[in-house]
């Protein structure tokens, strides 16, 4: 009697089976299998690139760096404000160009090396001093974006730095040299890229090798596997097979515990995806929730917190891509034939608001005196008439494949407008593109386009972060070099007084929406879920949520 | 038969050379770049040409394509774009998820497909047979995301038998040795971890096996109704024989010749399905990470992991070719 071929197969199977078993070590340690209540699953769109924040600019890697590292100084628990973090004052020298901070004592790296204003100087001096592959702007991005350039600059492209120096004066007071005033300090500190890293561990794991060639950039062992802070979880695995990165409780963390014994993020880049793992219970909460499901969550029980919005949407006009856009009578003719409390109140999510400036009202500098445009079809055609515009032809760019917070569906959106602006006379030519890269590219550079929207998110509570981005220089995004604008951000940027600059950001603010390069359309707040039993955590503008204070109901 | 495997390797060369310069011209002809995606709304002009020359993209597209070349012999496929991890880490990280969903889904299709097409011959124009035909009629019409989808909304979301996401629960923290999560399992005996992973790879794997159980049906439906037909089946019969012998040893045999070649051309269109249904369950694997590089324009990972598909796809067909000989005498490999 022969064994029939499929009983043959499974013994095969089987033997081969008992064969391999046991051939390889299990580390599992059994705490981590611990029980559900304090282990929380968060789904995140992406992978993060890397665990070193200095050099990340995508939202995800500096999500991860938020619970790992801490900054001198970070933004207030759901705001945008200026607060202690590892720095407990802050004070500027007369002419504005020192400050000197005075630091929080009795803190630890999660190696056990002692946080100090040594190094904090150890920091600074390794982003200053960075060297070869470390100056591209695709490595530093944002110490490019707010110092400049670097101690010795290897490339024409970059300007000088507006870091000068650091010096440890003491155990717990460092000053911190700038060549210049600038705005951006100290609100920009409080970005992730400028967290604080254990000495000892930059050394031991080579931080500042960026190593390999230009078009191979091989990041350092700290980056990829080493990231040492002294916030409230360390960092335990990254496991890219599986889309997870596990990040656990510091049991010697100098502030409150965190609550949670282990936070694992895993990555789920369909929105729907997300929605879908929190109601089957594979994970317990999720950021950037679709705005259509906002309410439905909250109607099922989960907890849907609403940030505070801190991003702007605006219609581009490029001056360059049609000389009538040069014209301001046809901008405001564009301007003034917009519904946009329509699209607000038909297309985007509870809570968002039409906009008057090219910031949201939380920013200081935001100024409700400007001259607003208000929904008027006649108006717009005659200002069209006036201008010698009747029959104007305009190439529309709008992306596809994309959700952006202060765009949850661009193809609504771009619908919405151009059913406006037809409305009024004005011939549209549609042309979609994919989100990345071909739209971007086609929109912020070159000068094959008409009109366009996009949007910012803000990093940090500055305006220059807002308005300064979009309108200090000629950009091929707006097509416009108008001096006397960019000098007034120049005199803006670089006034010590808060008040002072406030004010001048306020005057900003009422030029630009005069000369009117583009129309501010609106504000929306983003949304974050968590499950049922999962609360303690405050939405924040900044999405720079605290998740050592989150924790399951029991 | 050593000859014939030589020389099938050998044709591999100019294959490869032909296909990377087609790709590498096709990739760099997209609009946009690696640059505009690492940067998104963030970047400025001077940003990304100084990113761009600094990825050598400025240059001539030959010599970017000589240096890639030059490269790929020495068989290194350089760095992602996006995650400046080598392409090869990236690729031996994701490519055991692929190959535990397509073999999953190839053994559901295999394991299910074959007996029920023999049935359906068998019982030819009664209720099974129409019920297996038109139900691959509707696998092979239904979009395999749309199935993955609704297969999600019905036994992971509502019924919350199958997870929905991922490919093991993360709070196991299993330990990883070759990043088959079922071995893995097995071979560090936690035992919990391979059931787990095995349970992560149901839903999946059922949408991705629609297509290829459906055409496996058909084809072997056809023929065993055309061996059914032959005259040695007929003199088997007479002779007596069981019919469970005849079955096996001369219906069956003899009409897997065609199932056979089949499922080495259905391995290669699983890839293609891999993507969308990776996407769906946000299942890690090259699908998904091949989704993901058209996006970020990466390069090199869209280059590298195209080549190294293709290999994958002739080695496949190579071994298909091999096997005919052990099926049926009568093919000989020269």
């Amino acid at each position: 009697m022969r064994a029939s071929r499929p009983k043959v197969a499974l013994a095969a199977v089987a033997v081969a089976a008992l064969a391999v078993a046991g051939c390889a070590e299990s580390n599992r340690d059994d705490s981590s299998g611990g029980s559900k209540k304090d282990t929380l699953v968060f789904g995140v769109a992406g992978d993060p690139k890397v665990l070193d924040p200095s050099f990340a600019s995508d939202g995800e890697s500096l999500r991860v760096a938020r619970q790992v590292f801490e900054t001198l100084v970070r933004p207030e628990e759901g705001g945008t404000k200026v607060t202690p973090g590892l720095a407990e004052t802050w004070t500027p020298d007369a002419a504005g160009t020192t400050w000197t901070f005075k630091l929080r004592s009795g803190v630890k790296f999660h190696d056990g090396t002692e946080f100090n204003a040594e190094a904090v100087c150890k920091n600074f001096d390794r982003w200053y001093n960075a060297k070869g592959l470390m100056q591209s702007p695709d490595v530093t991005p944002y110490w490019q974006d707010v110092m400049g350039g670097f101690a010795k600059n290897e490339s024409a492209d970059l300007p000088p730095s507006l870091f000068k120096s650091c010096t440890a004066k003491d155990a717990t007071t460092v000053d911190l040299a700038f060549t210049r005033v600038s705005s951006k300090i100290p609100a920009a500190l409080m970005l992730p890229s400028f967290s604080m890293h254990s000495p000892t561990a930059l050394e031991k794991y080579d931080a500042s090798n960026v190593g390999g060639t230009a078009e191979d950039i091989k990041y350092p062992a700290y980056a990829t596997a080493h990231p040492t802070g002294t916030g409230p979880f360390k960092f335990k695995s990254w496991d890219v097979a599986n889309k997870t990165l596990t990040i656990e409780r510091n049991e010697d963390y100098a502030g409150t515990k965190a609550k949670l014994k282990t936070l694992i993020y895993k990555t789920i880049s369909d929105e729907n995806a997300r929605k879908q793992a929190l109601r089957s219970g594979d994970i317990q909460g999720y950021d950037l929730v679709g705005p259509a499901d906002v309410e439905p969550l909250k109607g099922e029980g989960f907890n849907v917190l609403t940030r505070p919005a801190f991003n702007i949407l605006y219609l581009a006009m490029n001056q360059k891509g049609n000389p009538k856009l040069a014209d301001v009578k046809v901008r405001q003719a564009i301007a003034h034939a917009l519904n946009r409390q329509a699209l607000v109140d038909s297309k985007l999510p509870p809570g968002a608001k039409v906009a008057d400036n090219f910031m949201p009202d939380t920013v200081e500098g935001w100024n409700g005196d400007v001259t607003k445009y208000n929904y008027d079809p006649a108006k717009a055609k005659a200002l069209l008439a006036e201008a010698g515009a009747t029959n104007l032809t305009l190439r529309f760019h709008y992306p596809t494949e994309v959700t952006r917070p202060y765009m949850p569906n661009p193809k609504d959106i771009f619908e919405l407008l151009s059913a406006d602006l037809k409305a009024v006379g004005i011939n549209v030519q549609a042309i979609p593109l994919k989100w990345s890269p071909d739209y971007l590219n086609a929109t912020t550079s070159g000068n094959k386009h008409d009109l366009h929207f996009l949007g910012w998110t803000g990093d940090y509570g500055d305006g220059y972060n807002f308005i300064g981005t979009m309108f200090d220089r000629t950009k091929a995004e707006w097509g416009f070099t108008n001096k006397a604008l960019f000098d007034q951000f120049k005199d803006a940027d670089s006034t010590a007084d808060v008040a002072a600059r406030t004010e001048k950001y306020k005057a900003l603010n009422k030029a630009i929406m005069d000369f009117l390069p583009g129309v501010p359309v609106s504000h929306s707040p983003p949304a974050i879920v968590f499950g049922k039993d999962v609360t303690g955590v405050k939405a924040s503008p900044l999405t720079d949520e605290r998740f050592s204070t989150a924790e399951f109901k029991s | 038969m050593f000859r014939f495997i030589v020389r099938r390797l050998l044709q591999l060369i100019p294959t490869l050379f032909g296909l990377s310069l087609l790709l590498f011209i096709w990739l760099r002809r997209l609009p946009g770049g690696p640059e505009t995606a690492i940067l998104g709304e963030r970047g400025t002009p001077e940003m990304r040409a100084a990113i761009r020359r600094n990825m050598g993209l400025d240059e001539p597209i030959l010599v970017q394509y000589g240096r890639f070349v030059r490269r790929l012999i020495r068989l290194d496929l350089g760095t992602s774009t996006s995650t400046k991890r080598t392409v090869v880490t990236e690729f031996v990280e994701r490519f055991p998820g692929t190959v535990e969903l397509s073999v999953t889904a190839m053994l559901i299709a295999v394991g299910v497909g074959i007996p029920l097409g023999y049935l359906a011959a068998r019982r030819r124009g009664r209720m099974l047979d129409h019920l297996s035909v038109g139900g691959s009629l509707i696998g092979i019409c239904i979009p395999v995301f749309f199935l993955a989808y609704v297969l999600k909304a019905i036994f992971a979301e509502n019924l919350g038998w199958f997870p929905a996401s991922g490919r093991q629960d993360p709070t196991l923290g299993a330990t990883r040795v070759t990043n088959f999560f079922v071995l893995d399992g097995i071979m560090t005996r936690e035992w919990d971890a391979a059931a787990d992973a095995l349970w992560h790879l149901v839903l999946p794997a059922v949408a991705l096996a629609s297509i290829p159980l459906a055409i496996i049906v058909r084809i072997t439906r056809a023929s065993v109704l055309e061996v059914l037909n032959e005259d040695f089946v007929r003199t088997a019969e007479a002779k007596g024989l069981t019919e469970s012998t005849v079955r096996r040893r001369h219906v069956l045999r003899n009409s897997m010749l065609p199932v056979v070649t089949s499922i080495g051309l259905l391995t290669g269109g699983l890839l293609s399905g891999a993507v969308l249904t990776e996407t769906v369950f946000a299942f890690s694997g090259i699908g998904a990470f091949i989704y993901e590089a058209i996006s970020q324009r990466d390069y090199p990972v869209l280059m590298g992991f195209i080549l190294i598909i293709a290999v994958v796809y002739v080695l496949v067909n190579l071994l298909v070719d091999l096997s005919y000989s052990l099926i049926d005498p009568r093919v000989r490999v020269r």
